[in-house]
């Protein structure tokens, strides 16, 4: 909407302005790639089946494998989706289908928005104090899947909350007109509409969850673990975990593998990434 | 005249009304449980802070400019965690806010469909990348670039640690801002057209003015999210301490702390153990402060938006 008449001044700027803009995004866009490329150039050489399939070595980096910490990683983000998710659709569904306006949906939800600010530190104070500690679970695969339940508990329920404004009133209103009850109404109507986005969410919160350390690192994951984790009450850790041990080790070649180990994580990211955008362009088409 | 048949409109009475109203319930205890969870962080933190401010005078919390709790004559003033803490968020503010800002304005006042189609997904991805990555980055891969530049600079650094927690709250600004730029009303801009300003003049006067609270609100989130950012500072600038300001050297936030104490052994009793939550609670009340007028200056755009 440059006018010729306007002075070559403001014209200028105009052009650099929009040119600054640009370089923004192809910054940001650039950062992506940069990260991601520096994160695994170090260690994508030593990926294989075989790194996969090893367990820790303490002393040895070219012996090392990712076999320990992916059991780990497994077993804490499916018992914590287990523990959050109908918990978390329970709370969207009766904050948004099953009361009306009042003081104390208003105090729920504010709290839940507080909540999913609160750091993600914080919640693995409180695993520390209250599932290691107070309920002397101590510090193993339960303990950690409970805290991370908590964490992931706000997102859930957001997520959810917002699949159910997507769909339409008048969808309510006619299951309601033809005399269903609410929840004939919701399992007949809403919940099959809302489904797609219900699950995308639960899996962007699933893979929050596969990259999230630091409250693990609270409630203690091992240094060391000679085998997987094979139970509820076992000791753990999990692939970010021993990726900050490894990168913070300074004996030679483990920096790599720290390296190898990201390779592996950020390749199960972004396929649950690229999985959850696919089903979201599938569900905006309905 | 009374007929026996139930009225049409009359609620059937039948098992189905109790399994709803159990159903119902049972929904409403799960949306309950989250004032649980707030209510169990409140309570951990404030009664273990109280314990160990029994044996740590509040005097020296706040005083002493020392913070070496793991030695043996423990120092404990937080002054030291909290520099480090302000560097960072400062720094990644610094970092992250400007380009992020542009970003939001170049995506809902220039950018075509085709751009917005790559960008958007590309900062969602840039936002879901696990901050220990963002740590091994900076470690590896910024903290020798840096190096090249200021071989003063040491292995930790507060420089790089702010690089990399600025590149993660990019995303974070980017999209709150256009969120809030998004709301400006259409007729504010054409107004403004119509008075024959560029597009430039439009977003930077009108357009930035109309969403100041919103935008606002965008990078005291970020800020608090810099406060809470754990693995990649850590990684980055290091864990120890101090409370002087110089960033080409190592620091150490509040959440380093949190780090280290649970890499060693975590004390079990103690002035050691308690200072988790005495520290805990000053970074909560600082990132709930944070937030709190985030959402207020949210929701004042939405009265008047």
């Amino acid at each position: 909407m440059i006018s010729d008449r306007m002075p070559a001044g403001r014209r200028n700027f105009d052009r650099f302005f929009s040119f600054l803009g640009m370089v923004s995004i192809g910054i940001g866009i650039l950062l992506l790639i940069i990260v991601i490329v520096g994160a695994v150039k170090d260690g994508i050489h030593m990926v294989s089946p075989d790194f996969l399939t090893r367990r820790l070595s303490p002393t040895r980096p070219e012996r090392t494998g990712v076999l320990t910490p992916m059991i780990g990683s497994a077993y804490i983000v499916g018992l914590t989706i287990l523990l959050s998710v109908p918990i978390g659709i329970a709370a969207a569904i009766y904050l948004e289908e099953l009361t009306r306006p009042s003081r104390i949906r208003e105090f729920i939800q504010a709290n839940v928005s507080n909540l999913a600010g609160v750091p993600s530190i914080i919640y693995g104070i409180l695993g520390l104090a209250l599932f290691v500690r107070a309920f002397q679970l101590g510090q193993t695969v339960i303990a950690a899947a409970l805290t991370m339940s908590l964490l992931v508990l706000p997102t859930v329920i957001l997520v959810t909350r917002e699949a159910l404004r997507m769909v339409p009133k008048a969808y309510r209103e006619g299951s309601i007109a033809l005399g269903a009850t609410p929840w004939q109404t919701l399992f007949g109507q809403i919940l099959p509409v809302a489904f797609p986005n219900i699950i995308t969410g639960i899996i962007l919160s699933a893979s929050r969850a596969i990259g999230e350390s630091a409250p693990l690192m609270v409630i203690g994951a091992a240094t060391y673990m000679r085998k997987p984790p094979n139970g509820l009450f076992d000791g753990f850790t999990v692939l970010p975990i021993q990726i900050y041990y490894w990168s913070s080790d300074s004996r030679r070649g483990f920096v790599e593998v720290a390296s190898a180990a990201i390779f592996v994580l950020m390749v199960a990211l972004l396929a649950l990434n690229f999985f959850a955008m696919f089903l979201r362009g599938r569900a905006r088409r309905v | 005249m009374a007929s026996q048949t139930a009225h049409p409109f009359a609620k059937p009475r039948s098992a189905r009304v109790w399994v709803e109203r159990g159903l119902t319930a049972v929904c409403f205890l799960c949306a309950l449980a989250t004032i649980f969870v707030s209510a169990f962080i409140l309570y951990t933190l404030i009664v273990e802070s109280a314990d160990f401010f029994r044996a740590i005078p509040l005097r020296e919390f706040f005083g002493s400019p020392n913070w070496n709790p793991l030695m043996k004559d423990g120092e404990y003033g937080i002054r030291a965690l909290i520099t480090g803490t302000m560097m960072i968020a400062v720094g990644s503010a610094v970092v992250g806010v400007p380009v992020g800002l542009m970003i939001a304005i170049y995506l809902s006042e220039y950018a075509r469909p085709a751009v917005r189609k790559i960008a958007k997904p590309a900062l969602e991805l840039l936002a879901g990348i696990p901050s220990v990555v963002y740590g091994y980055f900076g470690l590896t891969v910024v903290t020798p670039l840096l190096k090249m530049i200021n071989p003063a600079i040491t292995t930790y650094n507060a420089f790089s640690g702010s690089i990399v927690v600025g590149i993660m709250i990019l995303p974070l600004v980017a999209s709150l801002s256009e969120d809030a730029i998004a709301s400006v009303p259409r007729a504010t801009r054409e107004a403004a057209y119509g008075l024959g300003a560029s597009k430039a003049e439009v977003s930077l006067t009108v357009v930035l003015k109309a969403a100041s609270s919103g935008i606002i609100a965008s990078i005291l989130l970020a800020i608090s999210r810099a406060i809470g950012e754990t693995m990649a500072v850590t990684l980055a600038a290091g864990m120890t301490p101090t409370s002087n300001i110089d960033f080409t050297k190592a620091i150490g936030t509040m959440t380093a702390y949190f780090v280290e104490v649970s890499s060693g052994d975590v004390p079990r009793f103690g002035p050691q153990y308690t200072s988790i939550f005495a520290v805990g609670l000053v970074m909560f009340l600082l990132t709930f402060g944070m937030n709190l007028l985030s959402r207020r200056l949210v929701r004042r755009i939405q009265r008047f938006g």
